[in-house]
Parts: structure tokens; sequence; C-alpha cells
């Protein structure tokens, strides 16, 4: 029997998941946004994994490298700029890292209210979008047609 | 091997082309089998029913196969090439996880050798389909306005989708540029129609529409089809066409859900897996009597791939617009679209404007345009892009080249063991310039309108799924896969339907265009039925 594809961070890299989550996006409490840390959306960052296991702990491994395995304990300005720098040249590791805690943060309810959005999916209810001013085609219906018709030889005889 | 009884039509691919086929030979009430690699979908399958809706976007309903990973895709070897492959497999293919953007090709499009001295002619015109056209638009069901001074006259038989706030913006700044502008057509209905409710705005509509607005060809065709009497069998992968001692196509060795091979003979076998899986389909077929592959006497099976290259240029304005609160399509501009002797490329391009996208998704495109910053910075970038984008797409016309193409891999197979297919792909100095033209010109758009923080995406998005060119028709048999109504040169009861058979790709999205040349040739073949195999 095979073995089940691993898809969960250990522990200890849940816990280095969630330092760099928090310094990738903080708490705001004047915007009402909780950090990347928050435990209930670091639990959906961990549960978010999955397929991309492999280059999440790539990039776990490369933050720690980049910072001689002291990121934890940096300063706030050390470490956001580390991530920064690390994420602009991080390639593919990067990029999947960036995208897994930000699928996960921007559907926490929380989130959602604190941007004016609804916290729900799309279906059922939907979105309403107006129509808008149909009187600005006005000036392009005026204009004489300009597709090329192949059946109009060059000197424009039929 | 198992056997099955013998049909007169044996069809493989489910999606744009195999299911209109379908439908239009129905009526001559043949034994039409189709058969599905995939699943049939359920609205419930689809992302907006749930919370991780824009997540799903990168898991099972990625448009790349090769990410997403069903058991029912096979895999694509497209390391070779800058653009990646785009495809869904199930019933209504790549209709479920398309647009539902509805340009037709214009009569330039299929002129291009004697218009402007670039490859090839094809051997049907705009006028020869424009019928097709209509009646595809009536069994897809397209919203739109007729009146467009861009495009050839057509009448939609649903209003368009609304402007919104974005579309607006975008209006406003192409009447100062005095630059062509109009909704664009599309198969997402705006009323009732054919069972059909209008659209309530889910938002994005590439990851399938849960509410059923979006015409796919499983809720369009393919009701209509099967309750005519056409059979189809999902899960049913098809290795290879066989051949009989005349030559002539005997039937399908396919695996069947339970990875059982099976064979299922026909009189006449009609592939319809757009221009990856058909090419593939033929070199896998290879035999003694053909052994470079089926129906590949020309050697260009596989050949002068296009891919239709589609830079997204972005930008941000202050006033917040409808962000992913729509089908993200919006309006389209024939502006560059044809061949202007000024410019250093020939052919041309449409410009699709898009809407916003969903929470998540901003927050994804921004922080991979370098945008979005991390740390304390964030939450005050983010609100101002947030229901603030625009974006342009430049859809350039690709022209064929044969050192594009697509082979069989000698390492990479599928879950059935069956040799997977492996691009190889460059875009083209006319297309490069084409590319900056038309980026160049959607800033000016942006700018235009207000926008900051513009970014140019030249290769990162652009994988449309445009799959075309790879078994191209003709009326010359050493220059050609399939005549000028389908039908190979070599193997006379084999059909190709789908964008294989595409000589040349337009600057537009090609589902319109493949469903009505399918439409077109069904109908070929209903005239000629007595006389089909001379």
């Amino acid at each position: 029997m095979a073995a089940a594809l691993e898809t969960r961070l250990s522990d200890p890299e849940t816990d280095d998941l969630g330092k760099i989550a928090g310094t990738m996006i903080p708490e705001d409490t004047a915007l009402g946004m909780p950090g990347g840390d928050d435990p209930a959306i670091l639990a959906d960052i961990a549960r978010s994994v999955g397929r991309d296991l492999a280059l999440v702990r790539e990039a776990l491994r490369a933050i720690a490298a980049k910072s001689g395995g002291a990121f934890a304990g940096m300063d706030r300005d050390a470490r956001e700029a580390l991530i920064n720098d690390w994420y602009a040249g991080g390639g593919v590791a990067a990029g999947v890292l960036g995208r897994v805690i930000l699928g996960a943060y921007y559907r926490d309810d929380r989130v959602l209210l604190a941007l004016g959005h609804e916290a729900r999916p799309p279906f059922p209810k939907g979105y309403v979008l107006e129509q808008g001013d149909w009187s600005l085609l006005d000036v392009v219906r005026s204009r004489q047609p300009f597709w090329r018709d192949d059946r109009v030889p060059p000197t424009g005889e039929r | 091997m198992a056997g099955n009884e013998k049909v007169d039509v044996l069809i493989v691919g489910s999606g744009a082309s195999g299911a209109a086929v379908a439908w239009s030979l129905a009526e001559t009430k043949m034994r039409i089998l189709c058969l599905e690699q995939g699943d049939w979908m359920k609205p419930t399958d689809f992302p907006s029913n749930g919370r991780d809706w824009e997540a799903r976007r990168y898991t099972d309903f990625e448009i790349s196969p090769n990410r997403r990973g069903r058991d029912t895709d096979y895999p694509v070897n497209d390391d070779n090439s800058l653009m990646k492959i785009a495809n869904f497999n199930g019933v209504g293919g790549g209709t479920l996880i398309y647009t539902a953007h509805w340009p037709r090709m214009h009569p330039s499009d299929f002129r291009v050798n004697s218009l402007d001295g670039v490859a090839d002619d094809w051997p049907v015109d705009y006028w020869a389909l424009e019928r097709f056209y209509q009646e595809n638009d009536r069994m897809m069901g397209v919203s739109g306005l007729a009146g467009d001074p861009g495009v050839p006259p057509r009448h939609p038989p649903m209003p368009p989708i609304g402007l919104g706030k974005t579309g607006s913006r975008y209006a406003q700044a192409m009447n100062r540029l005095g630059w062509h502008w109009w909704p664009s057509d599309t198969t997402i209905a705006t009323t009732d129609y054919e069972g059909r409710a209008g659209c309530i705005n889910l938002g994005h509509c590439t990851p399938g529409c849960a509410q059923g607005a979006k015409a796919s060809t499983d809720i369009t065709y393919w009701p209509l089809a099967l309750r005519a009497g056409v059979e189809l069998r999902t899960r049913c992968r098809v290795r290879e066409i066989t051949t009989d001692q005349h030559g002539m196509a005997a039937g399908a060795v396919y695996y069947d859900a339970d990875g059982v091979e099976q064979f299922q003979p026909a009189e006449v076998v009609i592939l319809a897996c757009n221009g990856v899986g058909t090419p593939r389909l033929l070199l896998n077929s290879a035999s003694a009597k053909f052994p470079e592959g089926l129906a590949n006497s020309s050697g260009l099976v596989g050949r002068n791939l296009m891919l239709h290259p589609w830079p997204i240029v972005s930008g941000y304005v202050e006033e917040a617009l409808d962000g992913g609160r729509g089908p993200i399509n919006c309006l389209w501009s024939k502006q560059f679209y044809e061949t202007d002797p000024s410019r250093d490329f020939v052919r041309g391009y449409t410009l699709q404007f898009g809407r916003g996208t969903g929470p998540a998704t901003q927050a994804v495109i921004g922080a991979a345009a370098g945008l979005l910053p991390w740390g304390r910075d964030h939450h005050r970038r983010y609100r101002q892009m947030l229901d603030h984008r625009l974006s342009i797409g430049v859809a350039c016309e690709d022209l064929p080249e044969e050192h594009n193409r697509v082979t069989l891999d000698p390492v990479l197979k599928d879950g059935n063991g069956i040799p997977a297919p492996k691009i190889d792909y460059t875009i083209s100095e006319n297309t490069r310039r084409m590319m900056e033209h038309g980026i160049a010109r959607a800033e000016e758009i942006l700018t235009e309108a207000g926008a900051t923080d513009l970014y140019a995406s030249r290769t990162a998005l652009n994988y449309p799924g445009h799959l075309l060119g790879t078994a191209r028709m003709g009326t010359d048999p050493e220059r050609s896969v399939v005549n000028e109504w389908g039908r190979s040169h070599d193997v006379k009861n084999l059909f190709i339907v789908d964008g294989s058979i595409w000589v040349t790709s337009g600057g537009v999205n090609p589902t319109s265009t493949i469903q009505a040349l399918a439409l077109y040739i069904a109908d070929q073949m209903k005239q000629r039925l007595a006389t089909l195999f001379d």
C-alpha cells in the first residue's frame, strides 16, 4: 500500500510559518485587520498548504537560512526588510508561500468585513453590477465600419 | 480487449467542437457515440459555492492540467515553452473554464496571405461560416449589442452585460483618445434564455459557473444531442485510432473508467480534442501503414502550434470600481486589429478590458507584481488596490511557424501509460513587436483613465488555452492535414473539427470560430453522406 501523500507541516514548521506570516501581514488594530499569525488564520494557512508542501518548506528553509536561523529574534524592521528582499528574488517558492498565506488571509470573515466586503461565497446571492452610462457609446456608434472587408478589392470596387 | 457494437460515428472529445458536431449530426439518425475522458460536472462542483473559491483556482480548477492534476487529466511537458498549456477535461471541455468572451474572427483573418502576404489563406472564408456563427450564437446563447463598426454585422440574441463602473471608466478614456470600443459579446446570459437565468454576477467566470448563466456545452449542446439519441460515455480515454487493411479508420482503442482496455469500432471517426490532444492522438496512432502517425503524410501533424500570446497591462485608480463583482470581460477594442502598414509588424490584436478580481486574487496579483509590500505598509497599499484595478489584455495574432509544435514526450505518460504531449514553442519577432505595440497602447489608455502603478505582465499570465493549428486544413495534401471540409487527406473516414485545423489564429478568443467551423464541417458531411469517402 502506497504511503499517503504528505500535505501538512510539522508543529515547529507551523510555528515558523506563523512568525513569517505575522511579519508579512501584521495586525493593524486601527484598521481592524488581524495579523497573518492570528491563530484562526494561521490554522487556515497551514490547512491550505496541501500540494504545495514541498515549496512551502523550501521557502521556510530559505528564510531561516537568510536570517541565520534567527528570524524570530530579529526586530520588526529587520524582519520586514528580510522578507521583502527575499520575496523579490525568491522565485517559485516565494510566490507559492505568498499565495498560500494571502489565499487564507483574504477569506477570513474579520478581514473581509474590515475591507467592506461581505463574508460569503459568491453563490447563490451574487452581486449587483450597474449598467453604467450607455450614452458613452454614442460617439462610437457614429463611426463608419472600419473592419477590413475581404470582398472589396483594393481599388474599392466589388 | 473488450469489444463494443459498431457505431456510425465516433467522436473523441465532448468540448466546444465535439458537442457542436454531435448535435448537428444527430438529425441524420446515425448511431453516434462520443468518448470523453473527463466527468460530467455538477453546479455544486464549481468553486463559487464555497469560501475557498479563489484558492481553488490554483488547485482543482487551475487551468493548467499539470498543476490541476485531476485523474482525468493528462500531463503536458511544456517546459520548452514560455507559454503554458491550459485545458480542461470533462463534458464541455474548455468551455467549462473559459471566460465566455465571444468575438468572431474577422473576414481578413481568413485571407492573411492574399491581404498581407504572410502565412496561408484558409480554404474557407468568413462568409461561408457566417450562418454557422449565427446558428452557434443561438445555440450557445450570446449577449451583446449590434451595430459595432469594428466587426461585421451580427445580432446577439440577448442584451450586453452592463458597463458597470469599470466599463464606464474605460469608455470615457477611449472616447477622449478617439479610439474604438464596444461592449464585448459573451456567452453569459443576461436574460432568461433556454433554461438559463440571467447572470447574477458571481465574479470571475473562468473556474466554472455555479449558476449556469455561462454557456458551456454540457448545458447547451449536450442536453439536446443526448435527447436526439447521441450516446456520451465519460471516463473513456482514447489511446489510438486504429486502421483497417484499406487504410481506413476502424475505430478507437480506449481505457474505460476501470482502466480496462476497450475497442470501439466505427464507420466514421471525428477528432475533437483540440490543438494539443488531437495531434497527440494522431501521433500515438502510428502503425506500420502510418509510421509517422495517422493522417501525417504531410509531416504537419503537431506543427504550426499557435497559442495567442496575451500580455496583460494593469493599473489602479482612486475611484472604487466593480472589483470582482461581475464577469471579468466588459469591453473590447478593434482599433488596432487590422494590418496597418505604418507599424513594424503585420496583422493585429484585440484589446480586452477587464474588471477587477476577488480579494485574495488581488493580493496575489499585487504581490507578484511587486506592488504590494509585506509588513506594516501592506494594509494601506492593499486598500488602494482592492476594487481599484483596471486591466487590459492584448490578444495578439500568432502566425504559424512549423518549429512550434506538439510531439510525443519520450518519457512522460498519463495515468494509463499513454505517451504525453511535449510542447516546443517560441514567440516570433513579429508577435513580439505586436505585443509591445499593444502594451504601449494599453498603457496610454490606462494613463488616460487616471491609473497609476502600471504593470505589464508579458508572460506570467499569458496562457489563455487557445490551442490552434496543429492539423491544419487546406486543399494541398502536402501542405495540410485535412481538406477544406475537415476530412483527413490520408484517411477518408477520419475528420477533425477542433482548433487544430486552424490555418492562422486571428487575434480573438477562438471558441466561437471553433464551433462555427465544427457546424460547417458537420453540414458538409450531411450534404455528402452518399459520397463521404470518395
